[in-house]
């Protein structure tokens, strides 16, 4: 029989600190999903000019709020001091043009409630990450050691903060987790913007999808910040579970339901695994606390350890799901053709930065001491990615379809970088800088996509983008440029952040997965320019839907927002991609131990 | 015979290798459904039989985190399976199959 003793609860249970600062980007996502649902189910349609007034003064309100919110969140920060200055003539005037530029910036972009509503509170969880980012770097400046290297010039060790518990040991930040946070509100609030220009052209009004992405972004900044397993797989299944209803949430077209119902199936199933590698590895150690399991694996040396790696592999089955590398990206393409154009935007950005930051905590940190064991696969995950993602992008004919392979090879690389992780931290760098980089180049891409694919998403195939130079000459320069970047081209951030991941593949002395990532690079290049040629080369098809829009009606202000934000990311920081990069040194991962 | 607690965990192995194989080789949904079902609580025999053996109750707690996530998912899912019997009645995976290439 088994001991019939249960667990004893501990006699004195301590309560966890919380820390509202820390947990603040949560509370202003979930607070934001609440508000709009409750207030979009009470008011199903407001009087044009209602809504028009509330619209607007979204922009305002968003600014105060952010500022507001900052200042709560700032310890000793500008944000702050400024508060001193409140009444004073100058700032009175300052705000009111800020206040003033704000509305009338939104007043231009002719948006709807929902989508500004989104944009705004993404933009205040934006703003309170920010802050929390700099309480972190000043922690970090008043603990490095600057005497030692005084006259250098070289960075000091120890720079960066310690993790802060926001829920005890089960909920902290670090800068890895802020960063990240960071790159996934920014995601929201550009796609947000596509989506008023897909919801309008297709017909359907509800606040459901922007609620669905304000909850799974949630989902995605606890999985960054995850300290206990069990955290992780809550963090994943919030993220996960609106992002199926997402994928299937244009409900006249059977493409998006049976995209759903894919990514549902294929996303349960890799949760599973997820979990059993969970429990199996909560039997080894003994704990499910992320931290617990490091100090346990640093200081007892398991003798039986068959248990602990089942374990790890499953884990790896389920995020490998998650981020789809190979073998397991089957559902990708379907998922990425079937979905709604702006859905996959958010997939390929949110949802990916989430998985590989759950990668980078659980594998590299956690399992650092085991990374003898985990490093082998990763590396054949990398290189089947980097090869098979490449090579069977080539093939298709169907444009998004081609871009979900191509973000298979993306996650290749991104797998190279987690890969040197272990070794180096110049790797996890490499990982940050790629993850940002990416983002707002997979968000260009699918934003211009969004706009040209026509009702329905029908129009996606390679031929129907033959012409496109023509028809509309800066939409395809943009997303010639995008295309580029996501080749690697210099002067985009899409080159420096494959030139990252590779030097810290080298400086990880793993040299030929250095060499496959290049290959694959050149091949996948191979792919953009097939498009880029389609675009301005190819010669349009005569049928009367393409001349129907051959002089098809401006580019709504609110997607051109988005998608010229993510150029000037892309190029800005391609030109000058020093910030990013001191970002991506300075985000790094640790685990909050009592 | 004594029942230890490796039985346990052999008995959820065989579950969740059921639920894992029932999920790939069968094509009606609900039924894949039930599979995914049958491998989150091969999951939660795992937990509660570890979580015994180790005399530490976050196995058990961790069920209950399992047992509400695994609600939501079916929850999901067949809102899923109604939105597409709206389109078509009697489909089967096999049906759902407009992408592929």
């Amino acid at each position: 029989m088994l001991a019939q003793t249960v667990a004893p609860i501990p006699s004195e249970v301590v309560p966890p600190n919380y820390s509202l600062a820390g947990l603040s980007p949560l509370i202003v996502l979930a607070a934001g999903a609440l508000v709009l649902i409750m207030f979009r189910s009470v008011m199903k349609r407001l009087p044009e000019p209602v809504e028009r007034i509330a619209t607007i003064a979204v922009g305002p309100v968003t600014v105060a709020v952010a500022w507001v919110v900052a200042g709560l969140v700032g310890n000793a920060m500008p944000l702050t001091g400024l508060r001193s200055d409140i009444g004073t003539p100058a700032f009175v005037v300052l705000a009111a043009v800020v206040l003033a530029v704000a509305g009338l910036l939104v007043s231009t972009m002719r948006v709807r409630f929902d989508a500004i509503f989104t944009a705004g509170t993404a933009l205040v969880a934006l703003a309170a990450i920010a802050e929390l980012w700099r309480d972190h770097l000043w922690q970090g400046y008043y603990r490095a050691d600057w005497s030692a290297i005084a006259g250098t010039g070289d960075r000091p060790e120890g720079l960066a903060g310690n993790p802060v518990g926001a829920i005890g040991d089960q909920f902290s930040f670090d800068g890895f987790t802020l960063v990240v946070a960071g790159v996934i509100v920014s995601a929201v609030a550009l796609c947000a913007l596509l989506f008023d220009e897909y919801l309008r052209r297709e017909g359907i009004d509800g606040p459901e999808i922007y609620v669905l992405m304000m909850l799974s972004a949630a989902g995605g900044v606890v999985m960054a910040g995850a300290g206990d397993l069990i955290v992780l797989f809550l963090g994943l299944e919030t993220l996960s579970i609106p992002v199926y209803v997402m994928a299937a949430s244009h409900v006249r077209r059977s493409e998006s339901l049976e995209a759903g119902l894919k990514y549902f199936v294929l996303g349960a199933f890799s949760s599973a695994f997820l979990l059993y590698g969970m429990a199996l590895v909560y039997g080894a150690t003994g704990s499910l606390n992320l931290g617990e399991i490091q100090s346990y694996l640093a200081t007892v040396v398991i003798l039986d350890d068959a248990m602990l790696l089942a374990g790890l592999a499953m884990l790896l089955v389920g995020l490998g799901f998650k981020v789809a590398a190979v073998p397991f990206h089957a559902w990708t393409p379907d998922v990425y053709q079937g979905a709604p154009t702006p859905v996959v935007a958010f997939m390929a950005s949110a949802v990916k930065v989430a998985g590989f930051a759950a990668l980078v905590r659980v594998f590299v940190v956690t399992f650092g001491q085991y990374r003898l064991d985990w490093q082998p696969a990763i590396l054949a995950l990398a290189v089947l990615t980097l090869l098979v993602g490449a090579v069977l992008a080539i093939v298709q004919r169907d444009v998004k379809r081609m871009l979900a392979y191509s973000s298979i090879s993306h996650a290749g690389f991104i797998l190279v970088g987690v890969h040197a992780a272990a070794t180096t931290a110049r790797g996890t760098a490499a990982v940050v800088f790629y993850l940002a980089a990416y983002a707002f180049m997979v968000i260009g891409t699918f934003g211009v996509l969004t706009v040209v694919s026509g009702r329905g998403d029908r129009r996606t195939s390679l031929d129907d983008l033959n012409g496109l130079g023509a028809r509309r000459p800066v939409l395809a320069l943009v997303l010639t440029i995008f295309l580029l970047a996501q080749a690697g081209v210099p002067l985009t951030t899409g080159f420096v952040a494959k030139f990252e991941v590779i030097g810290a593949a080298v400086d990880a002395r793993s040299f030929w997965p250095a060499v496959v990532a290049m290959v694959s690079a050149v091949v996948s290049a191979f792919l953009y320019l097939r498009i880029v040629l389609s675009v301005y080369v190819g010669s349009p098809a005569e049928d009367s839907e393409t001349s129907a829009e051959a002089r098809p009606e401006r580019v709504h202000p609110a997607a051109s927002l988005a998608i010229g934000i993510a150029l000037a990311i892309t190029v800005g920081f391609g030109l000058f991609p020093g910030p990013i990069d001191r970002l991506a040194l300075e985000a790094i991962p640790q685990l909050f131990a009592i | 015979m004594e029942l230890t607690n490796d039985w346990y965990l052999l008995l959820s192995v065989a579950m969740f290798v059921i639920g894992a194989v029932g999920l790939l080789v069968r094509r009606n949904p609900l039924v894949m459904f039930m599979c995914v079902e049958l491998m989150l609580n091969a999951v939660n025999i795992t937990f509660v039989s570890l979580g015994t053996e180790l005399n530490d109750v976050s196995g058990q707690i961790a069920v209950f985190f399992v047992l509400v996530v695994a609600a939501v998912e079916v929850v999901v899912g067949l809102a899923l399976v109604v939105a597409i019997n709206r389109h078509r009645a009697d489909a089967t995976a096999d049906d759902i199959s407009v992408l592929r290439g």
